[in-house]
């Protein structure tokens, strides 16, 4: 078992040095560097900045340095110093403007990973011992519906009813009055009370996906012979179902969390854009438009980071779950 | 007829006998029942015929081709099939309900025809109200003279599928907006981009996955462990974050054209990962099956198995995999251009009508304003009902 972790987290490092690779391609994708761009910005609203000055920069950022060289610095200083460059938008460190943000996307995520386990398992189990039944044609129905609809159209529509028919505006993470008051209970629950909208719509979109894994996947044990002698046996049908097939439908499932995540992190974006939550969905959206790219390139470095480390965790569980894995993985 | 049937029972000597030993495994009853209906069309008939026999089967997935057979045929000739031009603006009609249409004028039977609309204003709510002047009927009229346009941008013409001719009260299927644009000729003038940039992306995305996938099958060893490592963090990468990333570059300068290309090549630079996996595996489980290694004993070079032979083996699922890539590239570009991001108006594309949308106060006075998302979801759906029967008709040999 520890064999086979640390073989996993040695094979972390290639990947996370690809993922670095296409952050920094990012970063360096729009035309010209963000001195130049920053100098052109100040000389449009009347600042005028002296070239010794814009050199000055220039040098500071290593802009005159090859592409190897600015890289080099660039992820030296995040793993020496946790410094993933400046934003000129904020004037801030990057660091310190995700910081801000990300625990609220991270909670977001999980709890929406959380919410559409509980919405599918269920589902999922009932969709399969009870194949083609009105549940089980209800439920492929709005996994296609979820497939199809775009996010942000679900979570307008949703918002607008829930203004409408509810008076609750969902809008941001509290209400008015909570903006600046210290710490509460009555601000927890109003902050409880503004996720369930985001969380209901990520955790809808991959519960869809989740509910066709299990039932697929159940439906195959539940033909295996195990469980007609089980069932031969007298065990009752309830502790059957639970004891055995699901148990081994279910790891698929949590063996799909690297897919899944990229899913929800995509989504929570897009929905927090729309509900205007604050977290790394409206920073990513305002720093793309204002090509601010070592944040843009730093969100979609730790974003990506964060579903490796998931996927990671998922197989980590997967091995200490099922020890067809774990031998498989020392015997090759 | 003759010549027809002699080809194809050429080509089954070959292909023929395991086919019969796989069917022979399965149900020797089922194949008695198939030799008792004699059906020597099934026996002689090639893979792909196979396919679209069993493909032709799935009801559903007939009907969602068909419909986006006839989506894609408005989209290609969306001058002559909207009544007006994307940009065409009803004088006075701003944010106009849907023209309702009429088959019965004063209690007796008409062709269907429209009602001219008056525009009051409610003096309680003070909000606009339409009434319609039922006083002259105003026929619809197909294949009418209508605004000038020209035809792909060649050849000018004025000839309309439909329309209510000049003089009368427009026509507008779907409303019109806050600038008295018709929704209608603007869903069919969207369409043409959001539906194409699907189809280019995922062309783009199959060009790259099969090289790719191919190199990494055909090689294997360290060239393939690379390029699955990569495929794995691209995969591992949220796929909206990336695209908005990789759109923040695209200069805002750039003309309808640019943006458009720039936006396919950005869907493509993750689209290819899944159809490389599909590729690479395939290759690899096809590659020991016994006709590859006799291929390769009779001496044929390896660009003519992989080409000849093994790859009419995974064609099928190929065209799977594509059919569902395609409703993500339209659901990223619908993502994007909503964030506005991608296609910018003037330019118009489903996206661009649902960012038009977005403001829900008018919204929940205009629900009409919606209608462009249900040609989103209608689209994304009938793919994947295509796919899906694609994928029960892909592996014609199974039972």
């Amino acid at each position: 078992m520890l064999v086979y972790i640390i073989r996993r987290l040695l094979m972390l490092i290639p990947i996370l040095l690809l993922v670095s690779f296409i952050a920094f391609f990012v970063i360096e994708l729009p035309p010209g560097d963000w001195v130049t761009t920053y100098v052109s910005q100040l000389r449009t609203s009347g600042i005028q900045m002296s070239d010794q000055e814009a050199q000055r920069l220039t040098a500071l950022y290593g802009f005159d340095q090859p592409t190897y060289v600015r890289y080099f610095k660039w992820i030296s200083g995040i793993v020496t110093r946790g410094d993933f460059g400046w934003s000129f938008q904020w004037g801030k460190p990057v660091g310190e403007v995700i910081a801000e943000r990300l625990p609220i996307t991270l909670a977001i995520s999980l709890m929406a990973l959380v919410f559409s386990w509980l919405v599918a398992i269920p589902i999922g189990i009932y969709s399969a011992t009870h194949q083609y039944s009105l549940i089980d044609y209800l439920a492929t129905f709005i996994g296609f519906i979820g497939l199809a609809t775009p996010g942000f159209l679900l979570a307008m529509i949703l918002a607008w009813g829930a203004n409408q028919f509810l008076g609750f505006s969902a809008l941001g993470l509290y209400s008015k009055e909570f903006l600046d008051a210290p710490w509460s209970f009555a601000k927890a629950m109003n902050m409880l009370q503004h996720m369930i909208l985001p969380l209901v719509i990520i955790g809808m979109a991959s519960a869809g996906s989740t509910i066709r894994v299990l039932r697929g996947n159940l439906l195959d044990e539940l033909k295996k012979q195990y469980v007609v002698t089980a069932r031969a046996k007298g065990m009752s049908e309830t502790r059957l179902l639970l004891k055995y097939p699901v148990r081994l439908a279910l790891n698929p499932v949590f063996s799909t969390i690297g897919w899944l995540l990229p899913a929800i992190f995509a989504g929570e974006v897009l929905i927090s854009i729309v509900l205007s939550v604050p977290s790394i969905g409206p920073l990513l959206l305002r720093s793309t438009l204002a090509q601010d790219m070592y944040l843009t390139g730093s969100i979609v470095l730790i974003l990506s980071a964060l579903t490796i480390f998931g996927s990671l965790i998922s197989d980590i569980y997967l091995a200490w779950a099922d020890p067809r894995i774990r031998y498989g993985g020392l015997s090759k | 007829m003759s010549t027809q049937i002699s080809e194809r029972s050429k080509s089954s000597v070959t292909g023929s006998a395991p086919f019969l030993d796989e069917a022979e495994d399965r149900s020797l009853g089922s194949l008695d029942e198939r030799l008792e209906a004699a059906d020597e069309r099934f026996y002689y008939a090639n893979p792909w015929q196979l396919i679209l026999w069993r493909f032709r089967r799935h009801r559903l997935a007939m009907l969602s081709l068909v419909l986006l057979v006839l989506l894609y045929l408005g989209a290609i000739f969306a001058e002559f099939v909207s009544p007006y031009s994307a940009t065409w603006r009803a004088q006075g009609l701003q944010m106009m309900p849907p023209t309702s249409i009429h088959i019965f004028h004063e209690g007796s039977l008409h062709r269907p025809f429209v009602y001219g609309l008056e525009k009051t204003l409610d003096q309680e709510t003070f909000k606009y109200v339409f009434t319609e002047d039922a006083s002259a009927p105003y026929p619809i009229l197909f294949f009418t003279q209508g605004e000038e346009y020209k035809m792909w941008g060649l050849w000018p013409m004025r000839i309309h599928l439909f329309g209510t001719g000049e003089g009368a009260p427009p026509i507008m299927l779907f409303g019109s907006d806050e600038l008295g644009r018709d929704i209608f000729s603007r869903t069919i003038y969207g369409s043409r981009i959001s539906l194409s940039i699907g189809l280019f992306g995922v062309l783009i995305s199959f060009l790259l996955g099969v090289m790719i996938g191919g190199v990494s099958g055909y090689f294997g060893g360290t060239t393939d462990e690379v390029i699955q490592r990569l495929i794995d963090v691209l995969i591992s990468i949220p796929l909206i974050p990336f695209w908005m990333a990789l759109s923040a570059a695209l200069p805002r300068t750039w003309d309808a054209t640019q943006t458009f290309f720039a936006i396919t090549l950005i869907l493509a630079a993750v689209g290819w990962t899944g159809l490389a996996r599909v590729v690479r595996g395939k290759l690899l489980a096809l590659r020991e099956e016994d006709y590859a290694l006799a291929a390769q004993v009779a001496g044929a070079s390896k660009s003519r198995i992989i080409f000849r032979h093994l790859m009419p083996g995974f064609t099928s699922h190929l065209i799977v995999s594509i059919t569902l890539a395609i409703p993500v590239a339209i659901l990223g570009e619908t993502a994007l251009s909503f964030l506005g991001l991608g296609i910018q108006p003037p330019a118009v594309s489903w996206g661009v009508l649902l960012k038009d949308a977005q403001d829900l106060v008018a919204v929940a006075q205009q629900p009409w304003r919606l209608i462009p998302a249900l040609f989103v979801i209608g689209t994304v759906l009938l793919f994947n009902f295509v796919g899906d029967g694609l994928r029960d008709a892909a592996d014609p040999y199974s039972a």
